[in-house]
């Protein structure tokens, strides 16, 4: 599989470094021109508000977790970060269009079914999901933006994450190598 | 001086486009640095690829770097800069549950939405999962509400919370960021694995 990366000319993607001073530039652009970081938890949230309301606008209005999204006649959609992960599509589909990689594919180590990488993927993201909201945030939005405010919560999160995945990494270690 | 959308009162409209801009920014950076793969992300945990360690230490440094330097310069007003909110427990709790989704779903949501958008199935279903964990968490809210507001600490810095300036703080990050990429430099080779590496 040779995919040729019409933007480096060379390997497949990007020097991470040079990718992470990409980033980094976003994210500070970010900052520079509305005030807050990058995010992607909040999205979801939004689209689970949405759902939620749209069954039953008097259950969620009665809850303490999506009364505040919709307080008011707000629309939980009208928000910052999903417009914002709808660039991220746009941003994701580019990048992998100019670099050969758009393919349907359920990527898995070859030790693991194809139907166990698709139900440990619910689950994980399941587990994500729900710890975001627990923690106010998910790695872009918590940890990355966080960080880059010198915020305690940033840093703290980040090392929960990061470490937790870690410590982890070895009973889960057959799904990945 | 920025941020120029509070200050110059931008309206909703033109800030939604910017946020969709700087959307496709933010997903062009994840897929080109590999981010759309579960097995490279992944890496990261075994050692065989590094590459979220080197992407996330870099872009959180470059935006560190430069909101000091536009301070310094008073280009942007921190005061209405967005510090996360340090609630004690709920940080930990959620990054904890967080990193296990991590391990065992391959992805976190933003990069999950990314690898979507290239095709991946797996990063589908687990875009999937976490709709139905944040819903899990909605109806499940009455139980964890205490713990999620306990220990409230505000936006604190930590380079406040180590009663040092920020710029120390932030040389500090910058020599531990350094002292990581050489482990994870160290890590690709020791722990390689061509046979994942080369398909990825």
């Amino acid at each position: 599989m040779s995919h040729h990366n019409y933007i480096t000319g060379k390997s497949k993607y990007m020097n991470p470094y040079l990718a992470g001073v990409i980033l980094g530039l976003v994210l500070l652009l970010s900052f520079y021109l509305t005030g807050r970081g990058l995010g992607a938890s909040g999205a979801m949230k939004s689209v689970v508000v949405t759902a939620v309301e749209t069954v039953s606008h008097e259950k969620a209005d009665a809850s303490g977790f999506y009364h505040k999204y919709i307080a008011d006649g707000k629309n939980p959609m009208s928000s910052w970060l999903v417009f914002e992960i709808l660039g991220v599509m746009v941003g994701g589909f580019l990048s992998g269009a100019l670099s050969g990689r758009l393919k349907l594919k359920n990527e898995h180590s070859p030790n693991i079914t194809g139907r166990r990488r698709i139900i440990f993927a619910v689950i994980g993201g399941a587990l994500f999901g729900f710890g975001s909201q627990f923690g106010r945030g998910c790695t872009s939005g918590a940890a990355l933006s966080g960080m880059a405010t010198l915020s305690l919560a940033g840093f703290v999160t980040m090392v929960a994450i990061f470490g937790t995945a870690y410590l982890f990494a070895y009973f889960f270690r057959k799904n990945w190598i | 001086m920025g941020p120029i959308v509070p200050i110059f009162e931008i309206s909703t409209e033109l800030n939604f486009l910017i946020a969709f801009i700087i959307g496709i920014g933010f997903g062009f950076a994840l897929e080109q640095a590999g981010f759309s793969s579960s097995r490279k992300l992944a890496g990261m945990f075994y050692g065989y690829d590094t590459t979220v360690l080197k992407v996330f230490f870099t872009a959180a440094i470059v935006a560190m770097i430069g909101l000091v330097f536009f301070n310094y310069f008073e280009l942007i007003d921190m005061s209405i800069i967005y510090v996360n909110e340090y609630f004690v427990n709920s940080a930990i709790i959620g990054g904890v549950i967080m990193g296990v989704g991590f391990i065992v779903g391959g992805f976190c949501p933003g990069t999950s939405v990314c690898a979507a958008a290239i095709g991946k199935i797996d990063a589908m279903a687990y875009l999937g999962g976490s709709l139905i964990g944040i819903f899990a968490f909605g109806e499940t809210y009455p139980l964890w509400k205490d713990i999620y507001m306990k220990n409230y600490l505000g936006g604190v810095k930590l380079s406040t919370t180590l009663g040092i300036s920020d710029g120390l703080m932030v040389f500090g990050v910058i020599a531990m960021a350094v002292m990581m990429f050489w482990i994870g430099e160290w890590a690709e080779k020791k722990f390689r694995r061509p046979d994942i590496t080369n398909e990825l």
